[in-house]
Formats: C-alpha cells, sequence, structure tokens
C-alpha cells in the first residue's frame, strides 16, 4: 500500500485501545422499562403524542417533529406508557421522557423483520427523503443531526460526492467497525439509497487503516456496486470529523463557518448508511443502535444492538456488571464524549458507545503554567492556536478571542490531550465558544 | 566653547517655539467644546466605573445626565446605584433638576444549596469557572438551578462585596453591596437578585430558584422552594406569587410580617437582619419548632452574631420589631 | 464506590508532562556535559554543580519567600537553566561570579516575570551577558583545553577563543584569514612571546578549544539535539533556520572577500552556535508558538549572528542575537499565524 491518504494539519494519534474490536454484535435483551427521551436530536425537541395509559407498539411514532431541523421518535418497546417524566439523561440536566413499561414485543405492522437484504430501490428521489425522515432517521455518529436536512441539497448548491464516515477514529470505539463487518452489504446499499437521494454518482467509504479486515470486506463487496469506492485512511485523530475527513478524501478544505455542501460534499456515518438501509427498504424506524461498551476494567468489552431508551446499567450489566474501580462513565468515546452524571442515562440515538474509566485515569491532572511549547498550535487540526484563546477567555477578552476564530474550532480535544501542562484548553475554547456565540447572536438581532 | 552653548541654546529654543506654534494651532482647531457641566457631574460620581447605571463608565452616565436634563428636563430612569439618593441629589443640584428617590437595591443570593443542604453526586473536575459547567451538566448538588459554587459572580464584583463562604461553598452578599449588577450579569443561572434593602435592612426572599417539581427538587436539595404554595395563602398582602412550581416574593409588596418564613416546610423562605423572635408562651412548642431553622441562612447567622455583640442595639431593634409587628397583627386583625 | 466524576471532553490525556519534557533536555545535555568534563577538567564539574545548586536554590528561596509557587522547583527546569548557565562560562569563572550569575538568571529573567513559562527571555542566556558585561575579564579568559582530568583548580592556562582570536587579528593591516590560519596568531603573555594557531576543523567539531564550558563540542551537542528532535522535545524549525542562515549568510561573505571572511563552516564550528540553535533558542517559553513564526525567528537569529559576528564588537553574537530575537518574539507571534483550515479555499461571493 502507497502512501495512505489523511488530512494534513494538526491531528494526535491517542492509543487505540480498541478492546472489543472481535467482539460479535450481541443482541441485548429488550428492558422492563423505556426512557426514551424526546430530544434524541440536533435541533427542536419533537412533540410528545401520547399520553399516560396509551399501549405503543415498538415503532409507533410517540413524539413528531417539530420544525424544520428536528426528528420523529418512535418507540423501541412495545407496551404501556406509564408516564411522562424527567430523567437525567447526556447532557447531564434532567430532560423529558417518555416512560413505557414493556410488554411483549409487539411490532407495528409494515417493519420487514427478515435478514434478508433487499437491494433494488423503486422510489423516487423525494419518496427516499420522506421516508428517511418519517422514521427519524439522524447522524448516529454522534452529532445526531437529523439526516433527511442533509439530503436536501439548498438551491444554488451542487452535491457532487457522498462521504461514509466509517473512520470511527475514537479511541476505544468499535461499533461502527463491527456493522461495517457485519452488515457491510447493507450499508452498501444504504449508502446507494443516500446517493440516489442526493443525486450523486460518486461515493468514498473513508475507512482508518486500524481497521484492515473491514475494508478488505467492504472493498470486495463494493465491486458489486457502481461507484462506491472505498479508500483506506492512515490513522490519525480527528479524522472522523467531517471536514478532516472531506479533505482526507477529496483534498478540498470546507471553507471557514461553510458547511460540507459548499465543497459539494455530503457527510454521513456508516451507521447512517444502515439505519437509511433499515428505514427505506425495511420501513423501520430508528430505535435501536449499536452501542459499544468498554472501558479499561470493563469484564467483557462488548458490542451490543440496543433499543433506544435501554437504561446504561442494563448494558453495564451485560457486561459484567459496573467494575470497583470506576471513576467515570462516559457516553461517546474518550476525546469528544459527555460524561455521565449517574448509570440511569437512557441509550440514545447519539449513543455510540459506552466507556468505563477506571478512577485512576479519570481524573484530570494537576495544572501548571503554559511552557508555549506550542504542541497545542502543532496538533490543532483547525489551525487554531489554543493556547493563545485560552488567554482570551480567562481575562474575557471575548473580541479578541472571536478574532482569533474560536468558532472555527471542532471541540476535537487534541489540544488538550496533547498539553504537557494539563491545561484545560478545550474547557475554555468550549467556554469562549459559548460567549463569542451569545455576543454574536445579539450582535445579529440588532 | 561659548560659542556652542549659544547655537544649542538657538537651536533648542526654536525647535521649542516652532512646536508651541504649532501645538497650539491644532489645539485650536480640534477643541471640543463641551457642556462644562459633565466635568461637574462626573465629579460628583463615585467614579467606580462599574457599569451599574447601564453606561459604558461614570462619564458616559455624566454625559448622558446632563443630555436628558436638557432634553426633557428630568433625570427620570438615570440612577447612580453606587453613589445612591445622595449622588443623585447632588447631581440635580448641579442641573438644577429635581432629583427622583429610588429605593436602594442589593444583590440577593436566591440558592441555600451548596455543598451543605444539596451535597455531591457527582464530582466535578476541570476549569474553575460557572457559565462552562452550566453548559456541561445539571451541577454537582443535581439541581439544574441551583448555584456551582466556582465564584464568577466574586471574580465580576468590584466592590468586595460579594465572597465565597467556604464552609457552604455559596456566595454571600456583604453591606459593601451596590447592587451594580455585575454579579447578576456574570451569573449564568441567573440565581442573584436585586432587591430592595427593605427598612433596616430586613428581608424576606425565597431562597431557591428551582423550578422542577417538589419531588425532584427536594431529592436534590433539603432546603429547596417545593412549590407547595402555603406561603402564598399564608400572605395576606399578595406579595406571594406562584410560578413553574416556586414561590416569588414581591420586595415592595412584602410588609416583613414574617407569616411565610414559618409557614415554608423546607425553610427556603429567609428573613434577614430581623431580631430573634419572640416566643408565645402558649404554642412555644410549636413556635420553636418553626423557628429553629436546619441550616441557617449564613447571613442570617451573621445576625445572630450580631445580637451577641451589640445588645444594647438589639434590645432597641427588637422593641421597634414589636411594635412592627403589633402594627401588622393589627393590619391583620 | 467513589462519587463518579464529571467533566468536559477529552477523558483522556498523554502521557507527556512539563516534567518528561524538561528532563528530556537535561539527558540531551549529558554528551556536551561529558565533553566540557573530559577537556576542563574537573573545573568543568565545579563550574557545573556551583550553578545548578545556586540555580536550584535561588528558585526555591524565592517560591517559598516572594511569589508562593506550587513548587516548580522539581519540574527539571531550573536544572537546565543552572547546566546552560554553566555551559555559557569559562571553566574558571570564580564561585561568586557564578553565583551571582544564577541569581540573575533565576531570580531577575525567570522568576520576577512569574516562574516557568511567563519569562520573555532565556534566563541562562540573561544571566550570561548580564556576567558577560559586569565582569568582561574574568568571562573572557578562556582556559586552554587539556584533555582528560590534567587542568588543575587553579592554575589553568588561558588561551583565546578561535573566534575571539580571529577578530583581533583581522583588524590589523594586511591580515588576511589564509595567512592567519597557517601562520598564527603572535602574542605576548606573561613576557613570552606565544604563537596561538586556529584549532584544526576536526578539533573544532570535537571540542578541542578554548571557549566556554558546552560550546566546544559541536559534535556532542548534535548528538543531544538528535535526541531531542527524536523525542519530539524540540522541532527543527529553529535550528534549521538559524544555522542555514548563518551558513548561507557567512558563505555570501565569504565567497565576496575570502580574505577577510572565514568560511562557513568555521562560523558553523565554533563560539556558541550549536549549543545556541539546539538547546537555547529552541526554548519553548522564550520562542514563537507557529512554525512560521518559528522559521522567521531562526532566520533573524542567524543574521544577527554573523552581524554580530563579524560586524560587532564582540567576537561571539550567540547570546546577544538569541535575547535580542526573544524581545521579538510577542510581535512574531502576533505577525505569523499558523495555516488555518478553510482559509486556503477562496469562495467567490
Amino acid at each position: 500500500m502507497g502512501l495512505l491518504k489523511t488530512f494534513k494539519l494538526g491531528g494526535i494519534h491517542p492509543p487505540e485501545e480498541k478492546r472489543s474490536k472481535d467482539q460479535a454484535i450481541e443482541v441485548l435483551p429488550i428492558p422492563k422499562v423505556a426512557y426514551i427521551p424526546f430530544s434524541q436530536h440536533l435541533g427542536a425537541p419533537a412533540k410528545v403524542i401520547v399520553n399516560r395509559g396509551d399501549l405503543v407498539k415498538t415503532g409507533q411514532l410517540i413524539a413528531k417533529q417539530e420544525g424544520f431541523i428536528s426528528a420523529n421518535i418512535h418507540s423501541s418497546v412495545s407496551g404501556k406508557v406509564k408516564k411522562i417524566d424527567n430523567v437525567i439523561d447526556a447532557s447531564g440536566y434532567r430532560r423529558p421522557v417518555v416512560v413505557i413499561d414493556v410488554e411483549g414485543d409487539e411490532w407495528v405492522d409494515g417493519i420487514i423483520r427478515t435478514d434478508e437484504i433487499k437491494k433494488e430501490v423503486m422510489l423516487s428521489q423525494k419518496e427516499i427523503i420522506d421516508k428517511i425522515n418519517e422514521n427519524g432517521v439522524v447522524g448516529l455518529g454522534g452529532a445526531t443531526f437529523p439526516s433527511y436536512v442533509k439530503l436536501m441539497v439548498p438551491d444554488g448548491k451542487k452535491a457532487e460526492v457522498l462521504i461514509i464516515n466509517g473512520v470511527e477514529c475514537e479511541p476505544y470505539l468499535t461499533s461502527d467497525h463491527r456493522l461495517m463487518l457485519e452488515k457491510g452489504e447493507e450499508i452498501l446499499v444504504g449508502t446507494k439509497i443516500l446517493m440516489m437521494a442526493l443525486g450523486v454518482k460518486r461515493a468514498m467509504i473513508g475507512i482508518e487503516n486500524n481497521k484492515p479486515d473491514a475494508i478488505e470486506h467492504l472493498t470486495k463487496l463494493a465491486a458489486n456496486f457502481k461507484g462506491i469506492e472505498v479508500h483506506a485512511l492512515k490513522v490519525k485523530y480527528p479524522q472522523g470529523a467531517e471536514k478532516q475527513l472531506i479533505k482526507a478524501l477529496t483534498g478540498r478544505e470546507v471553507p471557514s463557518a461553510k458547511l460540507p455542501i459548499e465543497v459539494g460534499a455530503v457527510v454521513n456515518n456508516a451507521g447512517t448508511a444502515f439505519a437509511v438501509y433499515e428505514a427505506v427498504q425495511k420501513n423501520k424506524p430508528l430505535f435501536e443502535r449499536v452501542v459499544t461498551l468498554t472501558g479499561k476494567s470493563v469484564k467483557k468489552p462488548s458490542n451490543f444492538k440496543v433499543r433506544i431508551g435501554t437504561p446504561i446499567s442494563d448494558l453495564i450489566e451485560a457486561a459484567g456488571g459496573l467494575p470497583d474501580d470506576t471513576g467515570k462513565i462516559i457516553g461517546g468515546g474518550p476525546m469528544m464524549g459527555k460524561s455521565l452524571s449517574s448509570v440511569d442515562v437512557p441509550v440514545v440515538k447519539g449513543t455510540s458507545g459506552i466507556l468505563i474509566m477506571p478512577d485512576a485515569e479519570a481524573g484530570r491532572k494537576e495544572v501548571q503554567n503554559c511552557i508555549r511549547c506550542s504542541r497545542c498550535v502543532t496538533v490543532c487540526p483547525m489551525g487554531l492556536e489554543p493556547y493563545l484563546i485560552e488567554k482570551t477567555v480567562i481575562v474575557e477578552d471575548f473580541e479578541r478571542t472571536e478574532n482569533e476564530r474560536v468558532m472555527d474550532c471542532i471541540e476535537c480535544g487534541s489540544c488538550q490531550y496533547t498539553c504537557p501542562a494539563n491545561r484545560p484548553l478545550l474547557d475554555y475554547l468550549r467556554l469562549g465558544k459559548n460567549k463569542v456565540g451569545f455576543i454574536m447572536r445579539t450582535r445579529s438581532k440588532r | 566653547m561659548d560659542e556652542i552653548i549659544i547655537y544649542a541654546v538657538i537651536s533648542l529654543g526654536a525647535v521649542g517655539g516652532a512646536a508651541a506654534i504649532i501645538l497650539y494651532f491644532v489645539a485650536q482647531k480640534f477643541k471640543v467644546i463641551e457642556d462644562p457641566r459633565i466635568d461637574l457631574v462626573e465629579e460628583a460620581l463615585p467614579a467606580a466605573n462599574c457599569g451599574g447605571c447601564g453606561f459604558a463608565g461614570c462619564r458616559a452616565f455624566a454625559e448622558a445626565t446632563v443630555k436628558q436634563g436638557e432634553d426633557e428636563n428630568n433625570l427620570e430612569g438615570l440612577n447612580c446605584p453606587v453613589g445612591g439618593n445622595d449622588v443623585m441629589a447632588d447631581v440635580a443640584k448641579i442641573l438644577d433638576l429635581e432629583a427622583n428617590e429610588v429605593d436602594p437595591l442589593i444583590a440577593v443570593v436566591r440558592c441555600n444549596g451548596g455543598k451543605i443542604n444539596s451535597p455531591q453526586k457527582v464530582v466535578y473536575d476541570g476549569a474553575s469557572n460557572c457559565t462552562f459547567v452550566h453548559n456541561l451538566f445539571g451541577g454537582e448538588g443535581g439541581c439544574p438551578n441551583g448555584c456551582l459554587g466556582l465564584g464568577e459572580c466574586v471574580d465580576a464584583c468590584d466592590f468586595e462585596a460579594i465572597f465565597m463562604n467556604p464552609e457552604t461553598g455559596l456566595p454571600e452578599v456583604n453591606d459593601k453591596c451596590v447592587a451594580c449588577g455585575a454579579c447578576v450579569e456574570a451569573c449564568p443561572r441567573d440565581i442573584i437578585e436585586l432587591r430592595p434593602v427593605g427598612k433596616k435592612s430586613r428581608r424576606i426572599f425565597v431562597s431557591c430558584i428551582n423550578i422542577e417539581k417538589g419531588g425532584p427538587a427536594k431529592k436534590n436539595c433539603e432546603v429547596a422552594c417545593i412549590g407547595c404554595s402555603k406561603c402564598f395563602k399564608v400572605c395576606k398582602f399578595d406579595a406571594i406569587t406562584m410560578k413553574n412550581n416556586l414561590a416569588y416574593i414581591d420586595g415592595e409588596k412584602c410588609v416583613l410580617c414574617r407569616k411565610c418564613v414559618t409557614e415554608c416546610p423546607t425553610h427556603a423562605i429567609h428573613e434577614l437582619n430581623f431580631p430573634p423572635r419572640r416566643v408565645k408562651t402558649g404554642d412555644k412548642d410549636k413556635n420553636e419548632a418553626k423557628t429553629v431553622l436546619k441550616v441557617k441562612h449564613p447571613a442570617q447567622e451573621n445576625a445572630v452574631v450580631g445580637t451577641v455583640k451589640l445588645t444594647e442595639k438589639v434590645k432597641v431593634e427588637e422593641q421597634a420589631a414589636k411594635k412592627d409587628d403589633n402594627k401588622i397583627e393589627d393590619k391583620l386583625n | 464506590m467513589e462519587l463518579l466524576k464529571i467533566s468536559g471532553s477529552p477523558h483522556i490525556h498523554t502521557d507527556n508532562s512539563v516534567k518528561k519534557l524538561m528532563y528530556g533536555v537535561i539527558y540531551a545535555m549529558i554528551p556536551a556535559i561529558l565533553v566540557s568534563v573530559y577537556f576542563f577538567g574537573l573545573d568543568a564539574v565545579r563550574v557545573m554543580l556551583i550553578s545548578v545548586v545556586a540555580c536550584l536554590m535561588i528558585e526555591y528561596l524565592v517560591e517559598k519567600y516572594l511569589i508562593k509557587g506550587n513548587g516548580s522547583i522539581t519540574d527539571g527546569s531550573a536544572v537546565i537553566t543552572g547546566i546552560l548557565l554553566a555551559f555559557n562560562v569559562p571553566s574558571n569563572l570564580p564561585w561568586h561570579i557564578i553565583v551571582i550569575g544564577a541569581i540573575v538568571a533565576i531570580g531577575i529573567a525567570k522568576m520576577s516575570f512569574g516562574g516557568l513559562g511567563k519569562n520573555l527571555f532565556n534566563p541562562a542566556l540573561v544571566g550570561r551577558v548580564f556576567l558577560l558585561i559586569s565582569f568582561p575579564v574574568q568571562m573572557t579568559s578562556w582556559p586552554v583545553p587539556k584533555p582528560m582530568f590534567a587542568a588543575s583548580l587553579t592554575d589553568a592556562i588561558t588561551g583565546p577563543t578561535p573566534l575571539g582570536a580571529l577578530k583581533e587579528e583581522l583588524k590589523k593591516q594586511g591580515a588576511t584569514v589564509q595567512k592567519i590560519m597557517e601562520d598564527g596568531i603572535s602574542f605576548i603573555q606573561d613576557g613570552e612571546k606565544v604563537v596561538y594557531h586556529i584549532p584544526s576543523t576536526i578539533d573544532q567539531v570535537m571540542g578541542n578549544m578554548g571557549g566556554s564550558l558546552g560550546e566546544v563540542s559541536a559534535i556532542a551537542l548534535l548528538i543531544g539535539a538528535a535526541y531531542m528532535l527524536i523525542r519530539k522535545i524540540i522541532t527543527w524549525e529553529i535550528p534549521l533556520a538559524y544555522l542555514g542562515t548563518v551558513v548561507v549568510f557567512a558563505g555570501v561573505l565569504w565567497m565576496a572577500n575570502p580574505e577577510q571572511f572565514v568560511n562557513p563552516l568555521f562560523h558553523l564550528v565554533t563560539g556558541g552556535l550549536m549549543l545556541g540553535a539546539f538547546f537555547m533558542a529552541t526554548d519553548m517559553v522564550s520562542s514563537p508558538m507557529s512554525s512560521k513564526g518559528q522559521l522567521v525567528f531562526g532566520v533573524g537569529l542567524g543574521v544577527l549572528t554573523v552581524l554580530i559576528r563579524v560586524f560587532g564588537a564582540y567576537p561571539e553574537g550567540v547570546s546577544f542575537a538569541i535575547l535580542i530575537m526573544n524581545a521579538f518574539v510577542p510581535l512574531i507571534d502576533r505577525g505569523f499565524k499558523p495555516v488555518r483550515f478553510g482559509e486556503v479555499v477562496k469562495i467567490k461571493g
């Protein structure tokens, strides 16, 4: 293999720790009680359409999208709506959920439950997009942006290439990896559907070189699909970030503060492609997903197929119980995931993994003076100067913070990971983004 | 030798003279004609440049007062919270206008959770900044509205009027507060409120802003307002309103009768700077049970300390309070 | 179970630390330390010990009584400053002068700015330049190196450095570089006529010449530099730009007039250039952040060094060049930003 493609600017290489990469996807038993949040996506929360005491079936719509950037939410279980309550979710706040007491597992009519792969797509562009929207498909990489919005190319722009993100550059996580190995063909059909929806002739699947089995498997399968290419990429974090992936695969740079469509690219996660396949070909709404449960002291790191709304304690139980030395539970990967404040947090559409960190590694190290080693500048994939932005935020010179283009920050955490003085760079960058965002909003209102 | 000195003096003198002439003309050319009263007003102001008046600084406030005085012949809406009514009276005198009296305000921390009443459920580890934590998660104590205890309000204060109490992990306001509003701005959870200072600095307020239902609120915090409406029912002056499971006492309408304080089952309503209560002999037990607060508000504790030290003064105040109470009771009857 | 921890991402951290970086630099200086002990004997050990101990003491005292720091004494930065200060002085320097140098280096140039990370100038060089200006005689009497532990602690024979000797001699009427190289330089010392021969290139590279402790052996410094580059403690930008500029600038002068200007190789291996380029200009605290800025910094250093060496009053210009460029670092940081993602593409409208 020659020189592998990757993005040019910055990047780090944290230890991969893909402990669960050889564990086949296991189907987790349906929970006794499901907690299904209204807001599992970016944008406006969905509006609940069920009431207390209602009987719902698996796959039934329980919350309807509100507004353009929003998504439908379906019941992941069958049973009786116990109440509409608030529970702590990944955001760390108590948010409204529909609590459902599970009784059996009766699915809504029309969902095809066989594993048979259905390749032919007989739908028009609009029908596909409508189906994706109806079935509540959102980006499963973590940002949970409603997928149908991405597929509607704005006027004056033209999509040229579809990029399927199979990078999974976060350490520990393996859910996309397993999915690509076990549901490769389905992902390719999903890719084809997405290509049709966008009206593009070309799709590129980017996979990092630490997953040679997935690359081989998909390359072999992709020979039967016209226009789909599989590309091996050099292992480098944060290659899974949209802009970095586009740069790595196509060499194009998405301009600052612009969307990928600006350079004719649309990026979707491999998991999303699978969800699209299920939604369009099997009429199956997005109510389950693959979640990696892993960690250094976890007895049995695994990949589970989980119903949305399952409390993560069920997953932890299935993987051998919560280790005694647990110090932190992270929803997502170690670089960008959110630390969770309880084990009762339900799995949502955006949960790609649950990482359990031992106490010894969970805490921050003592913060020292910045020694201006310039490592944060070197690793920043956006070419920012995190040390400088941190300083401007600390002294509350937000005008300067804005001028140093804090809003370009993709919050990948490379700077903080690499800082030898253990400075909380990303904490301050986030704070800067928050404050500058607020200032910008007030300014545009005026 | 002499020649050198002479030449040096002449040339330097010439340069100096030329510069003086240029400077004179430039100064004439760019002269800004300003109302001299702006300077006078500015001098009368406390020069804290805190921005509490809503202007960029004392100078800007002075300009605004002079302008409004000129245009509208009043000083309505203009108030220097630091200087208070005295300074505004001086300003009005300079401008030959009527000063409008404003009731003085003070910052009040409306959370009594902290480390003691809302113990840690998780541990936060990272940059010490309230806004960041507010965006990250609900807070160590679990209350989504409660004080995060990282002291952004303390950093914002220019008057050394607010400090963190390390024991409770809550900020406390002292009497240096000028109600400039900097801490109110700084707090990402809007816990701090500017309230009327009240007669003899006596204040009654709900020390909670949690809008959750009673159950979860109480679970997170011992002293949360659980929205039971008991205080609302007991108040005869319409000073208490209920909204989003939370009671709010209107400082203007409150007559400081303290009925609600004793009524509150979670001790979420606080009284500040009141003398100790009289204990009625009849229902002594009942009264005691209600007046002895589980965890006293920090400021209240100070008040108690005060009574020990300043017995004389307190006695006088106590009598005054008795009178007040009697009056109120008369009103009630 | 302990309470769960909550923090913003990322949740993992590199095992690199300030301490590791600092000790890495110290390990990289070991070859140069060994060479200096080999050539200057116990005197070298004496100077380095005094310097390191003095630096540590002063950092400790300042932290304890003045700025109440959090004990940065163990992070190794004071040790580096101590060794670098020792590297920059002759081996026969009296102990009290070394201590004064340490006070200036740590007390004034480092701690008064707020400790590690806050200093504008390289502390060791501030100490060195302070000594050079305050004690010019002691600071410029260079003991002649005597391989192995021959040199005693008291009466070492002193001689000039190649750079200094050449510069002095070139000022004379009719002197050319070639003539000096061949005939040597004769001068009167203690009533005797002594002829000083400029050391051969091999001797220069190995370190067998007069000079400060650490600057004599280019090869030992290069070994240390290679270690630091491999461990990614320093980046290639500053040393390469610095040395490259010196070679180009000195080369241009040499080609223009080989009689008056010495060849670039001579510049490269004599004086403190190697030491400065790899160990002092690369000091993270006082060098620019972006790689473009670092290149500019290096070029500036090269130009200044050659200018001072060839046209200035001092034979050696590395220390001054680095200090002058240190002062420009904030400006360079403002002017030379890293390449930003999404800036290359120009979108119309």
